[in-house]
C-alpha cells in the first residue's frame, strides 16, 4: 500500500471523528513486516514471516477523552473504530489538562535521519539462516566446553509510522532493523551456564560479524562457569557497560513526567539540585541519525529534540509529553510515546550517560576488592523510594583483576545514594538500542550472599 | 459452541471445507503436522488517576496463524486479514519449512468434547461501559477513604473476550470463548514530608462482571493496596544474607513459578538447557513439597478449556513429595520426546508460535498451622507479598522481589522492612522447605508470565511455607 494512502486514511479517520462530535482527534497507523530465522545445533529450528497493520484513534469531546483501535482497516472496520471512541468518551471525566499539543508546538525535524535502509528489502532468507548458523558455529569453535546451545537467530523487520491530528499535523516515517543473536551453553562437570550476545542495526552492514557475535557470546558463557556465592558484605560495584544501561532505565523511570507529577519518583521536585556525581551527564537525544531512539517527531506530532536531563550531576529536565507538561506547568520535551490504544505515555529517544575518560580496564585495575556485574535479574527497583535490590551475576575483582565467577547473590542500595556515589565513568559508550551507558563504578553497595 | 455458530463461520464465512483447504495448502511441501489458529479479540480498559477517569479504550484485533512442523523444524506465518487469499498466502509461506511431496490431503475435522470451565453467559466485555467505569471510581474512593495519609491512587480495569478456533491436520477442531477481566489498584501514602511508600493490589479471572460486584468488590482491592502502602511507612532497612524465610499464602507462590515452573517447561528440557534436564525421578525438593500445574480450575485467570493448540488442559503433577515427576509439554516437544501433550501449549496471540507454558501453578497444603510456623522461627523474614520474579533456566538461579515483608523476631512478626529481592537456585531451594501450612491460597488473579517475548495470563498459589535457608538482598 502506498504511503499517501495510509496518510489519507489517518486524516479521514480524524475527519470522521470530528463529524461524529469529537472536538479534537489524533490517529496513528502502524504497519510492519517481520522475518525471523532460528537455528539450533546447526539446523534450522523455525522460520517466521508475516506482516500486520493496526490503527488507533484518540479523541476529545471537550475535556473528555476516548480511544479505540482496530486491526480491521476496511471502511466498516474504521467506521466501527470511530464510533467506538466516541461511545467510550462518554464514560470518562472532564480533565482540565487533557488535550492535543498547541498548533505551534507541532512539527518534524528535517534531514535524512537514516532510519530506513533499503538493503533490508533485499535480504535473502537463505543468507539470514547462514548468518545465524555461522554465529552459533563460531561459539562452538571457541572451546569444547561450549557443548550445547539455546540457539541463534536472525531477525529483521520494517515498519511504517503514520500520524495525523485535527490541529493540522500529518506525517509519516519508515524504519528498518535487523539483529543477530546467539545463546550458547557452557558445561564443565556439574556447572552449566548460558549467556548470549547480540548485534542490532538499521542496516545489515551495521551488524557485527556473525563470528564476532558467536565468539563474544561463548566467552561470556565460559567465564560464568563454576561460580562462587560470596559472603555478604559491602563492596564497590562495577557495572559492565551493557548492564550499566539498566541504570539508565531506572533514571528514565525517575524523570518520567507522569511519575513526577504524581510524586511517585525519588527525583520529583529535585530540578536544579545535585542528584548525581559531578562526572554524570545524562542526555536524551532523538535526533542522532541512524540510532534506535531517533524519530522526526514524537507520538503527538511534536518535533524530536535533544534534552540534557542531568548535567554534571545537576538535574536539569524531566522528560515530558503534553499532558505531563501541563500538569507541571512546563512545556513538552517531545517525549510522547504511544501504542495504538490509550493516551500518550512518555518514552525516551537515545537516552545515554555521556562517556567519561577512563578505559574500563583501568577502572577495574583500581579496585582491590569489588564486584564486576555482568548480568542482573528481577524487578527489585522501587522508583518511588529509590530502593534498589536485584539478583546479580559477574566476576569478583581481586587486586585489580577479574579473579573468579560469582552468582546467586544480590546487590542492594538506594538509587539516590548510588547516583551520587558514581566514582568512575568509563570511556566505552556504545549504542546498541536506544539506551546506552559506559562502564560505571559505584563506590559501595551491599552484596548479599552467604 | 458449535463451529457453525462461531463468529468465524458467521461473520467471516469460514467453512470446514475452507479449513481443510488451508491445512492442505500448509502441508503442500510436505511436513508432519499443520495447524491453524484463528483469533478474534475484543478488549477494553479504563483508568482513573487523581480521581479523574483519564483514559478509556476499546479495541478489536483479529488474525490467523498457520504453523507447519517438519521434524524439529517449524514454519510460521500469520495474517491479520481473514480473507481466503491472505490465509492461503500465509499457509504457503509456512509450508516452505518442509521439502518433500505432500503427504496428507484430507483431514477429518471433528469437534471434540472439551471442558466448560468458565460458563460465562455475558462476558464483562459485553456489559455496559457505565457499569464498568464504576469499578475504578469505587476503588479510588475506597483507597482514599482508608487513611488520610493516602495521597495518590491509580486504578485500572481491563477486560477482554477472545474467540479462538484451532484446526489441526490430526483432525482436531476446537472452539473456545475466553473471557478475562482484572481490576488493579495502586496507592501512595506519605507521612508529613517523608518519602512516599506504595501498595498494590488487584484481582479477577475468567468471570462475569458480578465477580466485582459480589465476590471481590473494588473496595476489597482498594483497601488492600492502601493497607500495604500505610504498612510500609514504618519500613526499616531489609536484612542481607542467608536466613530463614517464611512465605505467606497466595501470591508468594511466584516462588514456585520461578524456582521450578519455568525449568520444567519441556522445550528447555528437550534441548538439555534447563537445570532440571534429565532429573525426572530425582529428589529436587523436601518431601513436604507437591507442586501442581492445573489449567482446569474453574474461572481462574490461568485456566483454559483447551490450550492454544486445541488440546484440553489438565492437572499436571510437577513435583510429588519432593520427587520430580514431569514436564509441561506442548505438541512439538511431546512429539520429539515421545510423550503426550500435557495441554500446556500456549501463545500470546495469532502472531506467535506456541510453546510450553504454565497455567495455575501451586503447592498442595501441608499439615502445619501457619501461626505455629511463624512461632518456630527465632530470627528471619516473613514475606506477605511479592512483585515479579525471573529465572535463569540454565543455572537455575531465580529471583523474586518482596513488596511487603516483616522481620520475625523470637517467633513473632515485628517490623516491616523495605523491598528486597530474594535469590535462590531452583533444584536446591525447595530442599530447605521444613514446614508447609494447611492454608493453601490461590492468588487473586492478576499474574502475567513472560517467556521469549510472549505474555500470557497465569495463576499462582502456595500455603504458608518455611524455608530454612534463602538469600535476602537487603542492605542491613
Amino acid at each position: 500500500m502506498t504511503e499517501n494512502h495510509l496518510l489519507e486514511m489517518a486524516n479521514d479517520a480524524v475527519r470522521m471523528a470530528i463529524a461524529r462530535g469529537a472536538t479534537d482527534a489524533e490517529c496513528t497507523i502502524g504497519e510492519g513486516d517481520e522475518f525471523s530465522a532460528e537455528v539450533r545445533m546447526r539446523e534450522v529450528e523455525s522460520l517466521k514471516e508475516a506482516g500486520s497493520r493496526g490503527m488507533g484513534l484518540r479523541i476529545l469531546v471537550g475535556k473528555r477523552t476516548g480511544s479505540s483501535y482496530t486491526s480491521d482497516l476496511s471502511p466498516e472496520g474504521v467506521d466501527r473504530m470511530v464510533r467506538s471512541a466516541v461511545e467510550i468518551a462518554d464514560i470518562t471525566s472532564e480533565d482540565p489538562h487533557a488535550g492535543l499539543p498547541d498548533a505551534d508546538e507541532l512539527g518534524a525535524i528535517g534531514g535524512d535521519l537514516k532510519l530506513y535502509s533499503k538493503a533490508i528489502e533485499n535480504l535473502d532468507p537463505a543468507r539470514n539462516i547462514e548468518r545465524a548458523k555461522r554465529a552459533e558455529a563460531a561459539a562452538f569453535a571457541v572451546d569444547p566446553r561450549i557443548s550445547n546451545s539455546d540457539g541463534a537467530s536472525f531477525d529483521s523487520g520494517t515498519s511504517r509510522h503514520v500520524f495525523a491530528n485535527s490541529r493540522g499535523f500529518s506525517g509519516e516515517y519508515r524504519t528498518s532493523s535487523c539483529s543477530l543473536s546467539v545463546s550458547p551453553v557452557a558445561r564443565d562437570g556439574d556447572s552449566m551456564e548460558r549467556d548470549y550476545w547480540f548485534t542490532l542495526a538499521r542496516d545489515p552492514e551495521g551488524l557485527q560479524t556473525a563470528e564476532e557475535v558467536g565468539r563474544t557470546a561463548a566467552q561470556r558463557a565460559l567465564r560464568r562457569l563454576h561460580p562462587v556465592k560470596v559472603e555478604t558484605r559491602k563492596a564497590p560495584v562495577v557495572f559492565e557497560s551493557r548492564i550499566a544501561r539498566s541504570l539508565l532505565d531506572s533514571i528514565f523511570d525517575a524523570v518520567h513526567g507522569m511519575s513526577v507529577y504524581r510524586h511517585e519518583s525519588f527525583l520529583a521536585g529535585k530540578l536544579g539540585e545535585k542528584v548525581a556525581a559531578e562526572e554524570v551527564t545524562v542526555i536524551d537525544d532523538a535526533t542522532i541519525p541512524g540510532l534506535f531512539g531517533t524519530s522526526p517527531f514524537d507520538d503527538e506530532g511534536v518535533p524530536s529534540r535533544r534534552t540534557p536531563v542531568i548535567e554534571r550531576g545537576v538535574l536539569k529536565s524531566y522528560l515530558l509529553n503534553t499532558y505531563a507538561a501541563r500538569k507541571l506547568g512546563m512545556k513538552t520535551t517531545g517525549n510522547a510515546s504511544r501504542g495504538l490504544g490509550g493516551n500518550a505515555g512518555i518514552g525516551h529517544g537515545n537516552f545515554f550517560l555521556a562517556a567519561g575518560v577512563q578505559p574500563p580496564g583501568r577502572i577495574v585495575a583500581g579496585i582491590s576488592d569489588g564486584f564486576f556485574v555482568t548480568s542482573l535479574m528481577g524487578f527489585g527497583v522501587n522508583i518511588v523510594t529509590g530502593d534498589y535490590s536485584r539478583g546479580a551475576t559477574g566476576m569478583w575483582i581481586r587486586n585489580g583483576e577479574l579473579a573468579f565467577a560469582v552468582s546467586e547473590v544480590t546487590i542492594a542500595g538506594n538509587l539516590r545514594d548510588m547516583l551520587l556515589n558514581i566514582e568512575a565513568v568509563g570511556s566505552d559508550l556504545e549504542f546498541s538500542g536506544s539506551l546506552a551507558a559506559p562502564t560505571l563504578k559505584i563506590g559501595e553497595m551491599t552484596v548479599g550472599g552467604k | 459452541m458449535r463451529f457453525a455458530d462461531s463468529i468465524f463461520a458467521g461473520r467471516f464465512s469460514i467453512t470446514t471445507q475452507d479449513l481443510n483447504r488451508y491445512l492442505a495448502e500448509a502441508l503442500s511441501q510436505g511436513g508432519d503436522y499443520a495447524d491453524l489458529y484463528f483469533e478474534y479479540l475484543l478488549t477494553s480498559s479504563i483508568g482513573i488517576d487523581e480521581s479523574i477517569v483519564k483514559s478509556a479504550t476499546q479495541g478489536v484485533s483479529m488474525g490467523v496463524g498457520v504453523r507447519v512442523i517438519a521434524g524439529e523444524r517449524t514454519g510460521y506465518a500469520y495474517s491479520d486479514d481473514l480473507s481466503p487469499e491472505k490465509i492461503r498466502k500465509a499457509a504457503n509461506v509456512a509450508a516452505h519449512i518442509a521439502s518433500g511431496p505432500s503427504k496428507i490431503a484430507k483431514f477429518d475435522l471433528n469437534e471434540g468434547v472439551r471442558h466448560n470451565l468458565y460458563p460465562v453467559l455475558t462476558a464483562p466485555t459485553e456489559t455496559a461501559l457505565a457499569d464498568r467505569v464504576e469499578l475504578v471510581k469505587r476503588a479510588d474512593r475506597a483507597a482514599r477513604a482508608y487513611d488520610p495519609r493516602v495521597f495518590q491512587v491509580q486504578s485500572s480495569y481491563a477486560d477482554n473476550l477472545r474467540h479462538v478456533l484451532v484446526a489441526t491436520s490430526e483432525g482436531v477442531l476446537t472452539l473456545d470463548r475466553q473471557p478475562l477481566a482484572r481490576l488493579s489498584v495502586h496507592a501512595l501514602a506519605r507521612r508529613n514530608g517523608e518519602t512516599p511508600q506504595q501498595g498494590h493490589s488487584g484481582g479477577g479471572g475468567r468471570v462475569e462482571l458480578d465477580f466485582f460486584l459480589k465476590d471481590k468488590p473494588p473496595e476489597y482491592f482498594a483497601r488492600e493496596a492502601a493497607r500495604e502502602a500505610i504498612a510500609m511507612l514504618d519500613a526499616a532497612e531489609a536484612p542481607a544474607g542467608e536466613m530463614t524465610v517464611v512465605l505467606g499464602p497466595g501470591w508468594p507462590g511466584v516462588l514456585l513459578h520461578e524456582a521450578v515452573g519455568h525449568g520444567l517447561e519441556a522445550d528447555f528440557n528437550r534441548k538439555g538447557v534447563s537445570a532440571f534436564s534429565g532429573r525426572i525421578g530425582q529428589k529436587v525438593a523436601s518431601e513436604l513439597c507437591t507442586v501442581i500445574d492445573d489449567g482446569t480450575i474453574h474461572n481462574r485467570r490461568g485456566s483454559l478449556n483447551v490450550d492454544d493448540e486445541g488440546h484440553p488442559t489438565q492437572r499436571n503433577v510437577l513435583i510429588e513429595n519432593g520427587i520430580l515427576r514431569g514436564y509441561l509439554q506442548d505438541k512439538l516437544s511431546s512429539t520429539l520426546m515421545g510423550s503426550a501433550s500435557t495441554g500446556s501449549g500456549r501463545r500470546e496471540s495469532y502472531a506467535h508460535i506456541p510453546m510450553p507454558r504454565m497455567t495455575n501453578t501451586f503447592m498442595l497444603a501441608g499439615q502445619s498451622d501457619p501461626e505455629e510456623i511463624v512461632r518456630s522461627v527465632p530470627k528471619g523474614l516473613y514475606c506477605a507479598n511479592f512483585g515479579g520474579g525471573q529465572v535463569d533456566i540454565t543455572s537455575g538461579n531465580f529471583v523474586f522481589s518482596a513488596s511487603e515483608s516483616y522481620l520475625i523476631e523470637d517467633g513473632k512478626i515485628t517490623r516491616p522492612v523495605r523491598n528486597a529481592t530474594l535469590i535462590g537456585n531452583g533444584p536446591e531451594a525447595l530442599k530447605y522447605v521444613s514446614m508447609v501450612g494447611n492454608d493453601l491460597r490461590l492468588d487473586e488473579g492478576i499474574g502475567v508470565c513472560g517467556k521469549a517475548g510472549q505474555s500470557v495470563p497465569v495463576g499462582l498459589g502456595i500455603p504458608t511455607v518455611k524455608i530454612d535457608r534463602m538469600t535476602v538482598g537487603g542492605t542491613a
